[in-house]
């Protein structure tokens, strides 16, 4: 576990002196999905949110401990944090396409980082289309509002939106929390296709989703990592009694 | 004990009779401005100087003059008012400096307009020796058009969902290129409704203009920011009291003028405001 993409180290988090994260010690390993998974309140949330550092808007918090990406600490002063946002992407649990096109929207984060060449623009339209499998659905309507897309394109589309930065980890937060079966399945296909290429972290919506699309398996109880494993292990022999209780379906 | 179904109607016509009570004066208002001035105005009215006293002849320069102090206006106004509703929307923190700020906004919007008038005469006219001009009567206008600008904008700016700013910083965009590319669009429809009702506010005024700009009569349209003009509600105010003999339907007809001016300006912000609210997207 020495080549770790994303190392937390000793991570504790409060809002306004409410905690939610207590010391928490994780790897997470490159072109793998790691899910979080756990209880509502358990600070999964906000674990995600640390490693792009949107909370940063968020008033009012403490941190201790450290978060380290690809061995450079994230809060270190001076650090970047619109490139890292850049190379760390996030889809969030209700897919909101920004008020325009389909088009407008995918290319949304390489024109704020200031990429203006047409032709690279709409290369990387199709590539993010394609990798978030909605390419085929919408090819013939780019330049229609995002809104009139159903809920499940519109999660795909947020998805392709963050694919369009060639980010290095992408954060999930229940991507699929608001969609359908169907749906579901072709965000958690195209999940398996981006882990070739990408670093995953998903709080899936279900300890079934985590079951299905884990390579490594984290549970989180009221802001405590309790174990992580690799694989379906966690699901089938949980170390800890607190964690077969809840996969076993006896709370949560 | 009365019935519930009888007290219920008597609630409802009671209510409609307040309402109707609303209405009343603005329709006898307009109806009697149509009425007793619509005589007067033809296009020699719109387009003539005044003669005779001002008795006869046009309202030309009073026209051109609110018109001219509203461009004033609007151009003082628009950025200040704005440019601070950004800031107290998307950037000030909950400090005392902002609640101060807030605090002068709302006891701003509560002064008499004489009070600004005089303020006006004393910093501008005085003080900085525009003297009696455009410049000192547009930039009075604008002190007191500004509250209303910041206030609505701000609160367009604060309807707008928390998600897209966050969404924006997610991809990479700092907080200026979220307002830029986000926020301020789909916010533009409630702030230009803003600006206009404040310059609609101002293009009625009276008081502000009297010491600042306005002149009684002027044979010869202003020529620079630095020239003081007629106006059209000082001018009403004038033929209305302070000139005998002066024909009732000029007087009608003028306050006609300055009444459709301020309507259609009104017009226009409901128009834009439905036209935007109808395309967007959350």
């Amino acid at each position: 576990m020495v080549d770790a993409k994303i190392r937390i180290q000793q991570l504790s988090y409060a809002y306004a002196g409410e905690e939610a994260l207590r010391n928490v010690t994780l790897d997470v390993q490159a072109n793998a999905i790691t899910a979080l998974f756990g209880p509502a309140g358990g600070g999964k949330t906000t674990l995600l949110r640390l490693i792009n550092r949107l909370n940063d808007l968020v008033e009012e918090t403490s941190m201790r401990g450290s978060i380290l990406l690809d061995g450079e600490d994230i809060y270190a002063p001076g650090t970047d944090v619109p490139e890292l946002r850049r190379r760390v992407g996030m889809v969030f649990a209700l897919p909101l396409p920004l008020p325009g096109t389909i088009r407008e929207n995918v290319v949304c984060g390489p024109q704020l980082a200031g990429v203006r060449d047409w032709a690279r623009l709409e290369e990387i339209l199709e590539r993010s289309l394609a990798q978030a499998a909605l390419w085929n659905e919408v090819k013939d309507r780019l330049d229609s509002p995002a809104i009139a897309l159903s809920g499940g394109q519109q999660q795909r589309l947020c998805i392709a939106r963050s694919l369009a930065l060639e980010p290095e980890v992408l954060l999930l937060d229940e991507p699929t929390s608001g969609l359908d079966p169907i749906s579901t399945g072709k965000v958690e296909e195209s999940l398996f296709e981006l882990k070739q290429q990408y670093t995953i972290v998903i709080v899936p919506h279900s300890v079934q989703q985590a079951a299905r699309v884990a390579d490594y398996a984290a549970f989180f109880l009221m802001g405590e990592l309790i174990e992580v494993q690799e694989g379906n292990q966690i699901f089938t022999t949980p170390r800890d009694q607190r964690t077969e209780d809840y996969v076993t379906g006896r709370f949560g | 004990m009365i019935d519930r179904f009888v007290a219920q109607r008597l609630g409802f016509a009671l209510l409609i009779l307040t309402a109707l009570v609303v209405i009343m004066p603005i329709l006898f208002v307009v109806g009697i401005i149509v009425a007793w001035g619509a005589s007067a105005v033809n296009w020699e009215f719109l387009s003539a100087m005044p003669s005779d006293g001002m008795k006869a002849g046009g309202i030309f320069p009073t026209i051109i003059g609110t018109l001219l102090l509203m461009l004033g206006t609007a151009m003082a106004s628009i950025p200040v008012g704005v440019g601070g509703a950004i800031y107290l929307a998307e950037y000030a923190r909950d400090t005392w400096l902002t609640r101060a700020i807030r605090l002068a906004i709302v006891n701003l919007a509560g002064i008499p307009s004489v009070v600004y008038g005089l303020f006006g005469l004393g910093l501008f006219v005085l003080f900085l020796q525009f003297g009696t001009s455009i410049a000192a009567g547009a930039l009075t206008l604008a002190i007191m058009t500004i509250p209303v600008i910041i206030s609505t904008a701000e609160e367009a700016l604060r309807a707008v969902p928390t998600e897209f700013r966050t969404i924006i910083a997610s991809l990479g965009g700092t907080r200026w290129q979220g307002i830029q590319r986000v926020v301020l669009p789909q916010a533009l429809p409630g702030i230009i409704t803003g600006i206009i009702l404040g310059l609609l506010r101002a293009a009625g005024e009276t008081a502000p203009i009297l010491f600042t700009v306005a002149a009684f009569y002027l044979p010869r349209l202003p020529q620079s920011p630095f020239d003081p003009t007629m106006a059209l509600p000082y001018h009403l105010y004038v033929i209305s009291t302070q000139v005998p003999g002066m024909p009732l339907e000029v007087q009608y007809g003028t306050a006609l003028v300055l009444l459709t001016l301020v309507l259609s300006m009104n017009l226009v912000a409901t128009v834009i405001r439905s036209y935007f609210r109808r395309r967007r997207q959350w």
